[in-house]
């Protein structure tokens, strides 16, 4: 459960204070699937990397599980990035000098899982995102769809509940990125809480709750509100 | 995470670079290898010397005229300063009861002839304990002779060299040979026995000492060389010598003593100066590897910024960023340091090889020191670029293109 209330996040420019994000109050619960879209500069990714402990906000109350995290020093929040999120980046992140395979293990090298529990996950993980053949090709052998499967592998791979992507599909064509979607979509419903920041309004409307950002506010939310499920409780001001 | 991964994972992110990984490491080879290499031709000639030294027996006490030490008294009451004679000689064989040989030495130079051939060549004014004290070697005929009587007589032995050009391959023995305007028969012929103490001893002819004090006009001994049967005996020998010589000279104590200990102590404590200098020299270029490792960790920092951004987005802490980095520098700089060390330790083979004569070998301290320096160095100078590889802001990082 992600609650945030009164989020702000301002940046100094040249001394001038720049409201990236202001008095954002939005409760996301455990296995919702939300889209963020919004025109650029709008705030969505910087939205984004405060859910994913990132970045702080400078004003506002963050709870994640219950637990506020706005305020926690960043070794905390290595933590919680570590064992509770996954990020998927627009331009994948691949490390080029590693594997396929070598890109997933590494969250699990720095967060001391063992060799061979590593190798176990790794096939898994893959296997999740049918890469299994390609686990020993070099990124720079994989085409695009491919890479983006494999940092969705590396996401996914230290169990997190929560799962942030920012414009997942934004340099794929519109197969893979279908493909991407499929994936990200599968991961939902197997549990994991889905943010996704997208420009494209035919991805953006799949999500079960979709939020437009203008200038640092939400400005609309939609998605029914379904009673018997916890909604996204969206409050614009 | 353990050591293990950490170092797999710093590894392989050198192996991506291999020029630029092969070039730093070279650095810290270059700089390793000469701290080796300097190291131990200093300490090579420190053995060398002090060898020299020990081959000159190490029970010797080595007598000159004269007071080395300022004595602070005014330029008016100069001490009258004595001869040390030939008679003083005797009396130290006589009643220092240690003194088991007792060599005096007179040395000049002269010009030796045989028939129409000539050569300079040096003259040392001995006595037969010579042979025993500085382990003359002979190779036909005998040594001086032994006695009173003999001390003054017309004979010589000459050294291998002299004997080579003078007589070629003929046999000397009985032969006369003219030294300045006087006549000597040669008796013997010394074995060759190389340079010693930047003199060569195969170019010396050496004849009876009241001889050589004659020919060079001598009233004073050069040296007297005093051989006692052990070690521990050198100090009461040393008290005794210089309490006989101050009874014979009026109370004036006017020679100087050397002993072994005293001139290989002096000795040793330059050279080992001397290698510490070299080695300082030989720091400077490890400190400029360790820059080195410094630019190339930064040039890696900088070009990895989006796998940092990456790295932190993944979890992992700034102390880990810090750790992949450090291990990084610290990797580098020691297989540097191992090879450096193992190319020195080939040229001082090599080394070794060209010139047998000269003990070229690293001391093991300078073993030891190179590689910790060499890990120290990488570490220092990994540090800055790791710290700030830990900063990074990693939306910033990730942003990067």
């Amino acid at each position: 459960m992600i609650e945030l209330e009164g989020i702000g996040r301002d940046f100094d420019v040249g001394g001038q204070p720049v409201h990236a994000l202001s008095g954002i109050d939005l409760v996301i619960p455990e296995g919702d699937y939300l889209s963020l879209m919004g025109p650029s500069g709008s705030g969505k990714s910087t939205l984004l990397n405060i859910i994913g402990c990132l970045d702080r906000p400078t004003a506002g109350s963050y709870r994640l599980d219950g637990r506020e995290v706005a305020r926690l020093p960043e070794e905390d929040l290595s933590q919680i990035r570590r064992h509770r999120i996954g990020f998927v980046f627009q331009s994948y992140h691949l490390v080029p000098r590693l594997t396929a395979a070598g890109n997933v293990e590494l969250p699990m090298i720095f967060a001391g899982v063992e060799r061979r529990e590593r190798a176990a996950r790794v096939a898994r993980a893959l296997e999740s995102v049918g890469l299994s053949a390609r686990a020993r090709h070099g990124s720079e052998q994989l085409s695009g769809g491919e890479r983006q499967r494999v940092a969705i592998s590396r996401a996914i791979v230290m169990g997190p509940k929560i799962l942030l992507a920012d414009e997942p599909t934004g340099n794929l064509d519109t197969a893979a990125g279908a493909e991407i979607v499929r994936l990200l979509e599968q991961k939902n419903a197997e549990g994991l809480t889905l943010l996704v920041v997208t420009h494209d309004p035919d991805i953006g409307k799949r999500a079960r709750h979709r939020l437009r950002l203008v200038d640092g506010k939400i400005v609309s939310e939609e998605g029914g509100l379904v009673p018997s499920r916890a909604p996204a409780l969206v409050t614009a001001r | 995470m353990t050591l293990r991964d950490l170092v797999a994972f710093s590894a392989a992110a050198l192996r991506g670079h291999r020029l630029r990984t092969g070039l730093s490491l070279l650095g810290v080879a270059i700089g390793v290898a000469s701290v080796v290499l300097l190291t131990s031709l200093g300490e090579g000639a420190r053995l060398y010397v002090t060898g020299e030294f020990a081959s000159l027996g190490s029970n010797l006490l080595i007598v000159f005229p004269g007071k080395t030490e300022t004595t602070g008294m005014s330029p008016f009451v100069t001490a009258a300063s004595h001869d040390l004679t030939l008679d003083d000689a005797e009396a130290i064989a006589r009643r220092v009861r240690l003194a088991r040989r007792v060599a005096p030495l007179v040395f000049g130079g002269a010009t030796a002839r045989y028939g129409d051939r000539r050569r300079d060549v040096g003259v040392w004014g001995a006595t037969a304990d010579m042979q025993a004290v500085r382990k003359i070697g002979l190779r036909i005929g005998r040594y001086l002779p032994a006695g009173e009587a003999a001390r003054g007589q017309r004979v010589c032995v000459i050294g291998a060299k002299v004997r080579q050009e003078l007589f070629g391959s003929a046999n000397p023995l009985g032969e006369i040979l003219r030294l300045g305007d006087e006549r000597f028969r040669i008796i013997g012929v010394m074995a060759p026995r190389g340079m010693s103490m930047g003199a060569d001893l195969d170019e010396m002819v050496h004849v009876p000492v009241s001889r050589g004090m004659k020919m060079f006009n001598k009233t004073s001994l050069f040296r007297v060389l005093v051989e006692v049967s052990s070690h521990e005996e050198i100090p009461a020998a040393r008290a005794a010598l210089i309490d006989l010589v101050r009874e014979r000279h009026q109370g004036v104590e006017d020679v100087t003593v050397w002993t072994q200990d005293s001139v290989l102590a002096t000795f040793s404590r330059v050279l080992a100066l001397l290698t510490a200098a070299l080695a300082g020299i030989a720091g400077i270029s490890l400190t400029v590897a360790g820059v080195g490792i410094m630019n190339v960790m930064l040039v890696s920092v900088s070009e990895r910024t989006r796998e940092i951004g990456l790295l932190k987005a993944l979890g992992v802490t700034g102390r880990q960023v810090v750790a992949a980095f450090l291990v990084e520098a610290a990797i580098l700089s020691t297989a540097g340091g191992l090879a450096g060390l193992g190319a020195a330790f080939g040229a001082t083979r090599l080394f070794r090889a060209l010139y047998p004569g000269f003990p070229a070998r690293a001391p093991d301290w300078a073993v030891g020191a190179a590689v910790g320096v060499s890990l120290a160095v990488g570490l220092l100078f990994g540090a800055l670029p790791a710290r700030r590889a830990s900063r990074l802001d990693p939306i910033a990082a990730l942003a990067r293109r």
